[in-house]
């Protein structure tokens, strides 16, 4: 072997594929959704607990930045997850199963979860 | 071999299986009450609660919330096994990982027939 090739050991530079990143985001996106229950339930629990309860709901879903934020950002990991899911269960199916096809299907996880992302915002405001 | 005691379902495969089928019940779920919430721009609360109060919406959800657990577990454990590696520091994240689970689960159980 030729001891003499180059080897690059700075992290900082060598670039993830496309892939290692729209898999690294459905590990994020994963989390964030399981944090994110508490106001999930929250919601749910107190949104049927009582008219004034469902009125403070979606009053808050309505008029506060803040809720709206939390729910907007939500809403964002739900829709990465889930497109990203789909794109797992495609691999499964043995659909695209190769290195164009894998770069592929994460550009399409990427252009239709800003897609939702998008429309999610517009549903929230 | 490495034996995890850890893991949900004892085999890889299972585990495999069981956030794959627990996938698919959520996305359903979500489709579902996105669409619902879609299709009812004046929702109230008579006809949200009327919803949560039909027995196959509480035996969809009490699905749904079963789905989430496990597909909670198998990838937070998966993600703590990657990253966690001082056995001390992970055991001790999976365990209040699980009493989380726990409660959410107790919670959603509460809120479907509670009321």
């Amino acid at each position: 072997m030729n001891s003499k090739r180059p080897v690059n050991l700075d992290l900082s530079t060598i670039q993830f594929p496309l892939p290692a990143l729209t898999s690294i985001a459905h590990r994020i996106t994963g989390v964030i959704l399981f944090i994110g229950l508490i106001f999930a339930f929250w919601a749910l629990d107190t949104s049927l607990s009582s008219p004034a309860g469902f009125a403070a709901v979606s009053d808050a879903l309505a008029h506060n930045f803040l809720a709206k934020l939390v729910a907007w950002g939500l809403l964002s990991a739900l829709a990465f997850h889930f497109v990203a899911g789909i794109k797992h269960l495609l691999m499964d199916m043995d659909i695209g199963v190769t290195l164009e096809g894998g770069v592929k299907k994460a550009q399409i996880t990427v252009v239709v979860s800003v897609v939702l992302i998008i429309l999610a915002g517009v549903w929230v405001w | 071999m490495v034996t995890n005691i850890t893991n949900l379902g004892r085999s890889g495969l299972s585990d495999w299986l069981l956030q794959r089928v627990s996938a698919v019940v959520l996305a359903l779920y979500t489709l579902f009450i996105v669409g619902f919430l879609l299709l009812s721009p004046g929702l109230d609360f008579a006809a949200w609660s009327g919803l949560f109060s039909q027995t196959w919406m509480r035996i969809f959800s009490l699905l749904a919330f079963i789905s989430l657990a496990a597909h909670a577990w198998v990838g937070l454990w998966t993600v703590t096994t990657d990253y966690l590696k001082p056995t001390g520091i992970r055991v001790a994240a999976q365990l209040i990982i699980i009493l989380a689970i726990f409660v959410f689960l107790v919670w959603g159980i509460i809120v479907l027939w509670g009321a």
